[in-house]
């Protein structure tokens, strides 16, 4: 008898979450973060048959062809992945969605529906893969590019760049990390820690691409970020399901409770960083422009404020699948409106 | 009638009209923000009490306070419910407009006005009314602040005197409109007592116009188009509902908001069996729209031509990656912001083919508030059907004004929700692909997310038959004919015309929407008064039914009657005809922005028939 294969906690083994063949150049950052949120799927032992998949248009966007291929999926419109990701959650609110876009995705075309979702606080994982261009079309400038980023051809960005994150953080998104598509253990315990977050996780994950912006002079190369990634804390994520404690000196570590159960455990490096703090996690965010620096981890949580499911009061099941005695209303209602415009 | 049905005057003006029942129109002129509408529609419903076929148009500018506007009622015993363009009787309460609403009105027109205007030396050949509105309101409305809205209460009073209304249905009127509100009731009641009891004292009839109750005449219901819809909407089951604000369509939404509050959330538990989300923009709009759709509910947004043409992306999305969506296209005057307060059908050409790349979509297109609820109720089972966006094409005459109607009947009739894969299906037909055309009709069975059965990628982008991404031309090629094929088969599920084809008629019209209206009343007005019978066919959706051709080969020559510049449906009809069906065509075109007239209609038609 065969030795028995590895399976997840519903019997699932890691080939269930695989995705296709990616046809993203070899090297690219998103393949990585592709495969942690294979991993991450696996581990928190999620029924791909729950998930749905999102994504707008570009490199990025192709992604969520090459993970969970067993999970639906919906590669939308240019910037506008939001509003149908919005419409699927609504449709069904027993889904879990993760979105994939890009920074010219997000930053640029797709910002105005970028921050109405992050007001709204929907159940969504919305991943920004951000190499500080658009692969697709070659190598232009995003708007994530930072001043004085230099092209592949020569030109030099001299705009200042839209920082996702405090955009996100501002506007009511509830789990807001940044993370580097370089930093395995980092953004996998970030998508686990997403994963069991109710409301809108953003999670911006510098992710290089190694064709149009990976030279010398360019501040989202691999190299670059390598060298100006600060980590603000170490994140360990602890999921409802597993029995674990984890042993810390008093003072060194802060214990977020996710709204499953599932805990995260921050363990502070140098100075003082809490991420249930918004003005905190703000200024963190313009002092580490200042420095030049990269600030990775988990910025900001919010994990009991009400998601937009629950705002909107809607029933428990689907509303997709609601019987028709329960969305038609009777005879009687009809009479009654009938009667009123008599 | 006979000459003594003439109106007998004495002293001051005469009137050449003979008296006149139940037939003609009255104009309020008034300034926006000044509370008219509850005084126009308590006049209207009173009609309507009395049996009396009436309509209400309210010409309105695109301001919150302060410009001009004008509310028609029109009565008819013969139940013409479209605009007349002549005022009977005008109520003139704006002093900016009131010269020009007088120099404007035909002989024999009477006008009730406020007294200081001192509209009465103006003209002679009118019948006036001067009313010291100001003097009558102060003792009835203690509220210095409520006397502006208050104040139009009296002219219903007047109206109501002079008019031979009873004064008890006038307030059984009042009390409808303003329901439970105790206080706005009484005063209002006041005023009305007011206009009434000085019109008696002060006022001697002088106008041949009076309103008749019909005995017997069956119970009408009063509601606008945008309502209608939003009953249908909920009556189909609608689930999510996302939209942005745009005039003249946001009353649909806000309506269906109502109603739904009111009878879509579940007793137990308190919670709504919907969703609504006012969304940032049209185009975000539809996104929800078809993400919901996509994962299986009903799901709705309404607009106008602005939100549509940014629409345009999306459609294309739903149209080629097979997404149902539900869009009311409630159209007002453009291009551009143009006049966003008056009524087109000006969106007909943009919307069949809306998006880029080959695309065609179905247009179910209403002309009267019934058809507002029925076909909102059919254009989500043709969405489901068909896997498309389908657009319901009203206007703002239809959306945003009142209409009189039977009231609505109960669905009888479950929903269609379109080829679901299920177990059952799925071993019947063996191997699945989401866009295999397993059936011949072009229709391919669909999953969606949730539902157990197999997953599927969904793209904008080309895919092959098992929703692979491909860029092969044997793929793109074999799934646009599909997308053909599929369009041909909702060509015989759509509504059919509505055909009135009279022997030996040389003439026929085709009309649609709220153009309908003038045509009816057109075409008895040429028979009647000219002596030309005409044929008449109304389209009621796109794709087209074959009868229009059928039709057209009848007639020798045919008039397509459409509110635009464009002549947009004979446009549109061209794509599809012969040369020699195509010759028969004449247009006549309506595109103020005013709702088309009868009269218009008559005088264009007997021009090109070189009559007059």
């Amino acid at each position: 008898m065969a030795t028995p294969l590895k399976v997840n906690r519903i019997g699932l083994e890691p080939a269930a979450y695989k995705g296709g063949k990616t046809t993203l150049c070899a090297g690219c950052g998103h393949n990585a973060i592709s495969e942690r949120i294979v991993e991450a799927f696996y581990e928190m032992g999620v029924d791909p048959s729950r998930v749905v998949k999102l994504s707008g248009i570009g490199c990025s966007s192709k992604s969520p062809a090459y993970f969970l291929g067993s999970a639906h999926g919906f590669n939308a419109v240019h910037g506008r992945m939001p509003s149908v990701g919005t419409g699927a959650m609504l449709a069904n609110r027993s889904l879990l969605a993760i979105g994939v876009s890009g920074d010219g995705d997000t930053g640029a075309i797709g910002i105005g529906q970028f921050v109405h979702l992050m007001r709204r606080n929907l159940p969504i994982i919305y991943v920004i893969e951000d190499n500080g261009c658009y692969g697709l079309t070659k190598g232009q400038f995003s708007p994530t590019a930072d001043v004085g980023s230099r092209l592949k051809t020569g030109g030099v960005n001299e705009l200042p760049p839209i920082d996702t994150c405090t955009l996100a953080i501002q506007l009511g998104a509830t789990f807001v990390a940044r993370s580097f598509s370089g930093d395995k253990k980092q953004l996998l315990s970030l998508l686990k820690a997403a994963i069991a977050h109710r409301g809108t996780v953003m999670l911006d994950v510098l992710s290089p691409c190694v064709t149009f912006n990976d030279h010398e002079g360019s501040t989202k190369s691999y190299a670059y970020v390598k060298e100006h990634d600060r980590v603000i804390e170490e994140v360990t994520f602890v999921p409802f399901f597993e029995d674990i404690t984890i042993e810390h000196e008093p003072g060194t570590t802060q214990e977020v409770t996710l709204h499953d159960g599932s805990k995260l455990f921050l363990r502070k490096l140098g100075e003082e960083y809490d991420p249930t703090d918004k003005g905190g996690a703000l200024q963190n965010l313009l002092d580490s422009e200042r420095r030049g620096e990269i600030s990775t981890g988990l910025l900001y949580i919010e994990p009991d404020r009400p998601d937009f499911i629950e705002q909107l009061n809607m029933v428990d099941e689907p509303l997709a699948t609601l019987p028709l005695e329960r969305v038609r209303p009777g005879r009687e209602a009809l009479a009654e409106i009938m009667d009123a415009l008599l | 009638m006979s000459p003594t049905d003439l109106a007998v005057h004495d002293g001051q003006a005469t009137s050449s009209r003979p008296r006149t029942v139940n037939d003609f129109s009255i104009q309020v002129a008034t300034v926006n923000g000044s509370g008219s509408q509850t005084a126009n529609l308590v006049l209207l419903r009173t009609l309507l009490l009395m049996g009396i076929p009436a309509s209400g148009k309210n010409m309105f500018p695109s301001n919150i306070a302060g410009l001009p506007t004008w509310y028609t009622i029109r009565a008819s015993r013969r139940g013409y419910i479209g605009r007349k363009k002549d005022v009977d009787f005008l109520v003139a309460m704006n002093p900016e407009t009131a010269k020009e609403d007088v120099l404007t009105l035909e002989p024999g027109a009477a006008v009730v006005y406020d007294e200081p205007l001192k509209l009465n030396l103006l003209r002679s050949d009118l019948t006036f009314y001067p009313v010291p509105f100001d003097k009558l309101v102060a003792p009835v409305c203690p509220d210095a602040k409520l006397r502006r809205l208050v104040r139009n209460m009296i002219y219903d009073g007047i109206l109501a005197k002079l008019l031979g209304i009873d004064r008890r249905l006038m307030e059984q009127a009042l009390n409808k409109q303003l329901g439970k509100k105790a206080k706005a009731v009484a005063l209002n009641a006041a005023a009305l007592a007011a206009g009434w009891e000085y019109a008696e004292a002060n006022l001697p009839k002088q106008d041949p116009f009076v309103f008749e109750a019909v005995p017997g005449a069956p119970q009408k219901i009063l509601i606008d188009g945008n309502a209608a819809a939003a009953i249908g909407c909920m009556m189909a089951g609608v689930t999510v509902v996302a939209w942005y604000p745009i005039t003249p369509s946001s009353s649909l939404c806000e309506s269906l908001i109502g109603y739904m509050r009111k009878y879509r959330v579940d007793r137990a538990t308190g919670k709504a069996t919907f969703a609504i989300v006012q969304a940032e923009d049209e185009i975000a709009s539809l996104g929800m729209v078809i993400g919901a759709s996509w994962a299986g509910a009903r799901a709705m947004t309404a607009t106008s031509g602005p939100g549509i043409s940014l629409m345009g992306e999306f459609t294309g999305l739903a149209y080629y990656a097979e997404v149902p969506a539900v869009i009311f296209d409630v159209q007002r005057v453009g291009p551009s912001t143009g006049l966003p307060t008056r009524t087109a059908q000006g969106d007909l050409l943009v919307t069949a083919f809306l998006s880029h790349g080959d695309t065609r979509h179905l247009l179910l297109i209403p002309a009267s508030v019934d058809e507002c609820y029925t076909m909102a109720m059919q254009a989500f089972d043709l969405a489901e059907r068909f896997q498309t966006p389908v657009f319901v094409m009203m206007d703002l005459d239809l959306g945003m004004n009142n209409w009189e109607c039977a009231p609505f009947a109960y669905p009888e009739t479950a929903v269609d929700r379109g080829k679901r894969l299920d177990a059952d299906t799925l071993k019947a037909i063996g191997e699945w692909g989401r866009y295999k055309d397993v059936d011949g009709d072009g229709i391919p069975w669909r999953t969606v997310p949730g539902d157990g059965m197999p997953p599927f990628f969904t793209r904008g982008s080309g895919h092959n038959p098992r929703a692979q991404y491909s860029e092969r031309p044997d793929d793109y090629v074999q799934n646009v004919d599909r997308l053909r094929r599929k369009f041909e088969t909702a060509r015989g599920a759509m509504p059919a015309p509505e055909v009135d084809v009279a022997a030996g008629a040389a003439v026929g019209f085709i009309a649609y929407g709220t153009s309908h209206w003038a045509v009816a009343e057109s075409r008895d007005q040429l028979r009647e008064q000219e002596g030309l019978t005409t044929s008449y066919l109304r389209v009621r959706s796109y794709p087209f039914s074959g009868r229009i051709a059928e039709f057209i080969d009848a007639h020798e020559r045919v008039y397509v009657v459409e509110q635009n510049r464009d002549a947009q449906l004979a446009q549109l009809l061209r794509l599809e005809l012969t040369a020699a069906q195509i010759g028969k065509l004449r247009s006549v075109l309506h595109y103020s922005g005013l709702p088309i007239d009868a009269r218009s209609v008559t005088a264009d038609v007997l021009a090109q028939e070189g009559r007059k």
